[in-house]
């Protein structure tokens, strides 16, 4: 089984209320359930079903992926940055192997140079 | 030891055999890429099942990708809607839709106004040159789709499907 692992890129200087580019990578096969393995057995399919971002108490962004996602996904998408909080990424697999990543955002208040 | 000895007919039979051949392997790629899932759906077949008769328009929905992808396996592409993303008026989701994979529906991304700006980015796996669709569900049931178009040289799924 493969480990589930994930890294978040998140800007080193955010100031509240700027609205932020999160870059996510998660390390995952997905496999579509085509290809063949070279002794010519099938693959199963194992993709990743479902992924939440929740910053804080907010759920901020959530991906049902396919098999028309490629390997070691990378998702990028924004976030309206309003203080210092923990983004929790969860995700689970068609094996349901559950993956997870618990890491702290910082944001600068408005007024800081 | 005795050499064989290649007369004028024989070389000319290997010549057209290797010819073949090379024809055959030629091919065999272009074949690949349309296989049996690769119908192509209309885009009305592709945004129908989801819109369920809701107005739709094209526009406001812009495709950044690159026109040439060498490789179906990892086909990077940025999808941006316009939107104030205010909670009156904001995306709630985001499809991304393919012509020709066997899945059609290939990410469902969902938003809200807590997102800032209506941008996703993602690697898409495509199999062959085709149109894809992104479809925006904004929050008063109405859709916004672009589509756009990517040559891909090398199919992402080549031995089965």
């Amino acid at each position: 089984m493969t480990m589930a692992f994930a890294r978040i890129q998140w800007p080193e200087r955010v100031l509240a209320g700027d609205v932020v580019k999160v870059r996510l990578l998660v390390q995952h096969p997905m496999d579509t359930g085509y290809l063949q393995d070279l002794l010519g057995k099938l693959v199963p399919r194992n993709v990743i079903q479902s992924l939440t971002c929740t910053w804080g108490q907010q759920e901020v962004f959530r991906v049902e992926p396919s098999s028309g996602i490629s390997a070691n996904p990378l998702f990028e998408f924004f976030v309206r940055a309003d203080q210092t909080s923990e983004m929790h990424v969860e995700w689970t697999d068609d094996r349901g192997v559950k993956g997870s990543l618990r890491q702290m955002l910082p944001v600068l208040p408005k007024s800081s140079p | 030891m005795k050499w064989p000895t290649l007369t004028r007919r024989e070389g000319l039979r290997q010549a057209l055999r290797a010819g073949l051949y090379g024809a055959a392997v030629q091919l065999w790629p272009s074949q690949a890429q349309d296989m049996a899932s690769g119908q192509l759906l209309s885009v009305a077949k592709m945004i129908e099942p989801l819109t369920q008769g809701a107005r739709v328009l094209e526009q406001d929905v812009k495709w950044v990708a690159p026109v040439l992808a060498d490789n179906g396996t990892l086909v990077p592409v940025t999808v941006q809607v316009q939107s104030p993303m205010t909670p009156q008026d904001h995306v709630t989701h985001v499809y991304l839709l393919s012509q020709r994979n066997p899945v059609t529906r290939m990410a469902v991304f969902h938003l809200g106004p807590w997102n800032g700006r209506a941008e996703v980015s993602t690697r898409l796996r495509l199999a062959g040159t085709q149109q894809v669709v992104a479809l925006a569900r904004l929050s008063n049931g109405e859709f916004r789709y672009g589509q756009m178009e990517i040559i891909v040289t090398e199919s992402a799924c080549v031995d089965a499907s």
